[in-house]
């Protein structure tokens, strides 16, 4: 692997531009060169810094340190001092109160390579996760504690409306609203349900906080039981996460016989039990109403609704269902409060996100970082940038229901309203990264051949839906689709969009759509010449000797 | 596993299972996955002991024989026909695609002469495809019984079958 040890980052907004971005970007490579640095410092551009009277700004990664505004005749300077003798430049850095929101936090967060800011997984391979006092030494049960000696339930879900904490597993709801229903639903006996189903395709952030912080999740759902009126807790978990189940046990035992779980929590009148409930492997499970059906013993097929969750839930009563990664942020947003929380992450999307980065990129794993990083960003900083060969033709956003889009659309911030205006989905935070080698209608085919395997059947539009367009992009890769067939499939998704059921259905045309929005010149050459452009699929010819 | 199924009275398994997940209805998946557990599979005798030992409208649990059979047929987790010894499990999603998967699912079906969802003649190893495990940073991914194994490469195939009775 070709790994720099340094990166610069260069403002290319158009104020930049004007101001000689482009020209420092020469200058850099240049004096880098002149230093023999060329292949050991990497020279990218970020865009929307926002901050006129600083522009352009110059960015030194891993350090994270900010320089501007920067001239031209400060390059050669700064690439001396900085990359050939590693000593930071006092007289260029831009001035700490000029630089406001994501900037300024990578900023005052060196230390961590690249810098991330860590709230979900701040514990997450820190602690012990099987020692329940290294979780407390770490602040664990604080949060449960303070909630349960000196705030009301109505209290605790201010907080967590004022936060603006969104649903972290996909859909974005505001979680305060949630819990407020389910606080006044009628009833005596409510639950609080666990989502730990996470089997979006190439999300696995839930599986790091519950394997490295499983008392988190704990203390979480008891707070929540709070507020919300409840005193029984599942954690519905995939079957598959074996390891995961074995510490949220373990944990569980630990939590009662320190106090946490049980009755008369605290000295208080406050009783709550956990539950952990392993799964049997069904992608479905993970759409809130059949998860329940199966917490039942129930096939995982999706309720109709209304009525929702919130007042006919588990067994007909008032249930919260939260996933995993929203659970994680209330007890630091207990212990820290709202103000602290909306100082993370974009105004309207407030926080931290946990992104899961894979494909054809140098580095893949999780990070953790505030809302409104740009997919650019955590290409060339977290990700490490492209594998040696490769460039960016397009990205997957948040698992295979995710968009498809493509590389222009790369400086888009990943928060839910600059998404939701541009069409995009940000989802489970899974970020599929591919290079020139991907075949747009290979890869659909195979997120077609997820959906109509995962479908669950109860409703005809996504049962049927599912097989049939996997059957017309399946001809397409081998050569045989028609411009007919492909004109078909506007009505076809827009068919399962109104009509299935559930998430599953309405959103498994997403892809498809992208992919004829934005590639849609890549699949007629299919179609009209016959030829794969990327040489993926293997086309008709061999099909007809089979 | 399947070939342990005469050492095993499904009577003992079932009631076994039955004790630790709990006489009532939301036991049902993890009573079966027990039973999945210990044959590999869930034999037709069994889902015949769960409901004769479960079913007591006395208790209002009502278990018909069919319903099982849905579950099992539902979840991906649960099978009904006897599988090998080995159980592989290939990740198809797109993250593991992206990054080679399909050259590795070629290799397994070229080594073991197998294809999704049939067992070797000698009943050593069963070949399925899966949905995404949860590994993606270390894709493309398999799955050997309870063993994974990631980054893996076509080279590496024979290697690691071999590390297999």
């Amino acid at each position: 692997m070709n790994t720099k040890r340094s990166m610069i980052l260069v403002s290319n907004d158009p104020e930049s531009i004007r101001l000689g971005a482009n020209e420092i970007i020469q200058h850099l490579n240049e004096s880098l060169a002149a230093y023999g640095l060329q292949d050991e410092v990497d020279v990218s551009t970020v865009s929307d810094v926002n901050r006129s009277n600083i522009l352009p700004l110059v960015i030194v990664y891993p350090d994270a340190v900010v320089y501007g505004p920067v001239k031209t005749s400060d390059v050669r300077y700064l690439v001396e001092e900085h990359l050939y003798k590693g000593r930071v430049v006092e007289d260029l850095l831009a001035p700490p109160k000029m630089l406001t929101g994501q900037i300024g936090w990578l900023r005052s967060h060196k230390g961590y390579n690249p810098a991330e800011h860590r709230v979900v997984l701040e514990r997450a391979g820190r602690i012990d996760p099987e020692n329940i006092e290294e979780f407390i030494a770490a602040n664990g049960y604080e949060a449960l504690g303070k909630v349960l000696s000196e705030m009301k339930p109505e209290d605790v879900i201010d907080v967590v409306e004022k936060s603006g904490l969104q649903g972290r597993g996909g859909a974005g709801f505001p979680s305060g609203r949630k819990w407020r229903f389910v606080h006044a639903a009628q009833g005596e006996k409510k639950y609080i349900v666990c989502n730990a189903d996470e089997s979006e395709p190439g999300t696995f952030k839930d599986r790091i906080v519950l394997e490295g912080d499983p008392h988190l999740i704990i203390e979480a759902m008891a707070i929540a039981g709070y507020a919300v009126g409840a005193d029984e807790g599942y954690i519905y978990i995939r079957g598959e996460y074996g390891l995961a189940f074995r510490r949220l046990e373990k944990a569980i035992l630990q939590a009662k016989e320190f106090g946490f779980l049980g009755n008369n929590i605290f000295g208080t009148e406050f009783n709550f039990n956990i539950h952990v409930h392993a799964g049997a492997g069904a992608y479905v499970c993970g759409e809130e109403t059949a998860l329940l059906e199966s917490l039942e013993g129930k096939r995982g097929e999706p309720r109709s609704r209304p009525p929702y969750p919130v007042t006919n839930g588990l067994w007909n009563k008032p249930t919260l269902v939260n996933n995993v990664e929203t659970l994680a942020n209330i007890p630091p947003i207990l212990r820290n409060g709202a103000e602290w929380y909306r100082s993370l992450g974009t105004p309207s999307s407030p926080g931290t996100k946990v992104y899961t980065i894979m494909g054809n990129v140098n580095f893949s794993g999780v990070i953790e970082v505030p809302m409104g990083i740009t997919l650019r960003e955590v290409i060339n900083i977290y990700a490490k940038g492209m594998k040696p060969g490769s460039t960016l033709k397009l990205a997957q956003t948040g698992g295979s229901s995710g968009s498809i889009i493509p590389a222009v659309l790369q400086d888009t911030p990943m928060d839910f309203e600059s998404f939701r205006k541009a069409g995009v989905s940000l989802g489970s935070g899974a970020l599929l990264i591919c290079d020139q080698h991907t075949c747009i209608v290979d890869l659909v085919k195979v997120l077609l051949q997820f959906f109509r395997f995962e479908s669950c059947g109860k409703c005809t539009p996504c049962r049927i839906g599912t097989q049939r367009i996997y059957e017309i992009v399946e001809r397409i890769s081998q050569g045989q689709g028609t411009l007919e067939e492909l004109d078909t499939l506007p009505d076809l998704i827009l068919e399962m969009e109104r009509a299935s059921n559930c998430g599953l259905g309405q959103t498994a045309t997403v892809p498809i759509r992208d992919m004829l929005k934005h590639f849609r010149t890549e699949v007629e050459a299919h179609i009209r010449l016959g030829t794969c452009p990327t040489g993926v699929c293997e086309l008709s010819k061999e099909n007809e000797k089979v | 596993m399947s070939a342990l199924t005469v050492d095993f009275d499904v009577a003992a398994v079932v009631q076994a299972a039955i004790e630790k997940h709990g006489k009532k209805h939301d036991g049902l998946i993890p009573i079966l996955s027990e039973i999945n557990h210990v044959f590999g599979y869930i034999p037709g005798t069994a889902f015949r002991e769960v409901r004769k030992q479960l079913h007591d409208p006395a208790e209002q649990i009502y278990v018909a024989e069919s319903q099982l059979y849905t579950l099992a047929s539902f979840y991906d987790m649960l099978s009904t026909k006897p599988r090998g010894r080995h159980v592989i499990k290939f990740c198809e999603n797109a993250p593991c695609h992206v990054v080679g998967g399909k050259a590795i699912w070629d290799a397994l079906r070229e080594e073991l002469n197998l294809n999704n969802g049939e067992t070797t003649p000698d009943s050593k190893w069963t070949l399925v495809t899966t949905s995404c495990l949860g590994l993606c940073s270390v894709g493309p991914v398999l799955l050997v019984d309870d063993d994974m194994y990631g980054n893996v490469t076509p080279a590496q195939i024979p290697d690691i079958l071999n590390r297999y009775e």
